[in-house]
């Protein structure tokens, strides 16, 4: 699926991640865990393809096919799917009418054909209320007016909506309290499935209660300094960070 | 006297208004219109009907080389009128003066919506004079996507004494189109309200231009008066000129103003392409989402869907 390797990445020419190596096969979810300012929110940003993230060597492809070549728009379509930590509020465009145009317009490059409006409503009520998610709220602006919580199950409403192959999740547990953690954890658990991966990039071990990783690499500095089972999450909820930011 | 009118009527053109002039200065028609066109045909509204959903809708046609018109309508008191007009684009580089006056009778309200589709190479000027009485509501909405020079200002004189005065504007600008949106709103008594959004887009080299001049005349206390322009520039060719100005001689008055101009926000941009949707798609829903709020605040339905229909061929020709 997802394959990493040796990724060079610099932010307003300062190098952010320095040789990175990743391989995330089909059907597993792999943990990224490091401390603050290891480089986590830099390589899903780089993933998904944001502008001034500049990649200076290396390559990360998915299925074989150079991702770093691809705008955005092109990647998701190609089924990478980006769960932004901060979700951004876009005025005047529905949730819905934003989703909508999202999936036909993948859909569109894909050569598939679009989905009609009855199709599309049928399965947003039923996604949305999975989610426990007020449908009305879905017709507002995009993310206008809502709860840090209510953001976060936007993102994986549209996860949802969008069936994308590779998930990334950055610090999807931030700012929720352990209700809404439970309900968005369910929700990514029940995409999970074979041809589906998922990349869980998270601070703290609690979200990792929820979402069961098949590994978990250690993110420091720029690199992967360890990597091993579920295991190692719990051993760096014990110990901190301390022993990988001396290392790196 | 200056103005496109009296420059086209006496065939002189050093009455065109020019750069030198304080409010034409980013509006110049001086060196725009040389030599000055003879006034072939007045402008004549082309269709001045009502129809059955109540909506009276005026269209002026434009003239073939120059043309000049004065028009006068009144709203009489305690009554509601829908109004639509519609500046329809003409063939080449014609030039037209609209002079339009509107009174309201005491309580009447009016609703307005102007669509100013000029041709490219069109110099085109209306102005539109309008005198409120008390307790009567004006709700205006102006979209226009410009012309070599298009200028659609507005005065209000407003008595205050519950008087409402909404003075909404859009501008969506391709090409090297220009357009200006002018608005002069007097306060002359106590009492009295104004709102004025105005957004405005501009792409490749155009140029737009708002001057909103508010003066709260001495004596007219309690007077609440508030204007905001927000720009967009889509290309580092493109221009936005804007001039809010606010006079105040009253106590006890609550005004603001709020200008702004940027760029479209490349975080949402990057959001809405992470989804899939490709730059050029993004970048019109983003635009669209900014204009729609003028179409939100428009309070005739009927209005509103004939905004929406104006603005969605303003986004066709900034997609091209």
């Amino acid at each position: 699926m997802l394959h990493i390797d040796n990724l060079h990445v610099s932010v307003a020419d300062k190098p952010i991640i320095k040789g990175l190596t990743l391989d995330l096969p089909a059907g597993q979810v792999h943990a990224i865990m490091g401390p603050n300012g290891a480089g986590k929110s830099t390589l899903s940003y780089t993933l998904a393809g944001r502008a001034g993230y500049e990649v200076t060597g290396g390559a990360a492809t998915l299925d074989g096919e150079d991702l770093l070549a691809l705008d955005p728009a092109a990647r998701a379509a190609k089924g990478v799917f980006l769960s932004f930590q901060y979700p951004l509020e876009i005025p005047g465009v529905p949730a819905l009418t934003f989703v909508r145009t999202a999936l036909n317009a993948q859909r569109k490059a894909r050569g598939e054909a679009e989905i009609g409006a009855p199709e599309f409503l049928k399965r947003a009520r039923a996604t949305a209320a999975a989610l426990k998610m007020d449908f009305e709220m879905l017709r507002r602006g995009l993310n206008v007016g809502f709860s840090g919580g209510e953001k976060k199950r936007m993102e994986i409403f549209q996860m949802a909506m969008l069936e994308p192959r590779l998930l990334i999740l950055d610090e999807t547990d931030s700012g929720l309290d352990i209700d809404a953690l439970r309900i968005v954890s369910e929700g990514v658990n029940a995409l999970r499935s074979e041809g589906r991966s998922m990349l869980v990039i998270t601070h703290y071990q609690r979200l990792l209660d929820y979402i069961r990783p098949d590994r978990v690499h250690v993110l420091a500095a720029g690199r992967i300094v360890a990597s091993g089972g579920p295991e190692l999450a719990l051993e760096l909820e014990r110990d901190g960070y301390d022993k990988y930011a001396s290392a790196a | 006297m200056t103005g496109l009118r009296d420059a086209l009527l006496a065939r002189d053109e050093t009455r065109l208004p020019g750069r030198r002039d304080e409010d034409w200065r980013w509006t110049d028609l001086r060196g725009t219109l040389r030599p000055l066109p003879v006034v072939s045909d007045a402008v004549q509204p082309l269709a001045d009907r009502t129809d059955l959903d109540g909506v009276r809708t005026r269209r002026f046609a434009a003239p073939e080389s120059a043309g000049v018109l004065a028009l006068s309508l009144s709203v009489p008191a305690g009554e509601t009128l829908v109004l639509l007009d519609v500046i329809e684009a003409g063939q080449g580089a014609y030039a037209r003066d609209l002079t339009l006056h509107i009174t309201l009778g005491e309580g009447a309200t009016l609703h307005r919506l102007v669509l100013a589709a000029d041709s490219a190479d069109a110099v085109s000027v209306s102005l539109t004079h309008v005198t409120l009485a008390p307790g009567s509501t004006l709700q205006q909405t102006v979209l226009a996507t410009g012309a070599k020079r298009q200028r659609i200002a507005t005065t209000v004189a407003h008595p205050g004494a519950g008087a409402h005065a909404q003075l909404d504007g859009a501008y969506l600008l391709a090409g090297a189109r220009h357009s200006d949106q002018t608005t002069i709103l007097d306060h002359q008594g106590p009492g009295g309200t104004s709102a004025q959004l105005i957004r405005g887009v501009a792409a490749d080299q155009s140029r737009g231009v708002f001057q909103g001049r508010i003066t709260v005349a001495e004596g007219a206390d309690g007077t609440d008066a508030r204007l905001k322009h927000n720009a967009l520039l889509l290309s580092d060719r493109a221009e936005i000129d804007a001039k809010p100005e606010l006079e105040i001689y009253a106590d006890d008055v609550a005004c603001a103003h709020g200008n702004t101009v940027g760029a479209l926000d490349a975080d949402a941009l990057f959001y809405a392409m992470s989804r899939g949707i490709p730059e050029a798609e993004a970048r019109l829903m983003l635009v669209e989402a900014f204009i729609g709020e003028i179409v939100e605040r428009i309070g005739a339905p009927a209005l509103q869907d004939a905004a929406r229909a104006f603005l969605a061929d303003g986004l066709e020709a900034l997609r091209r």
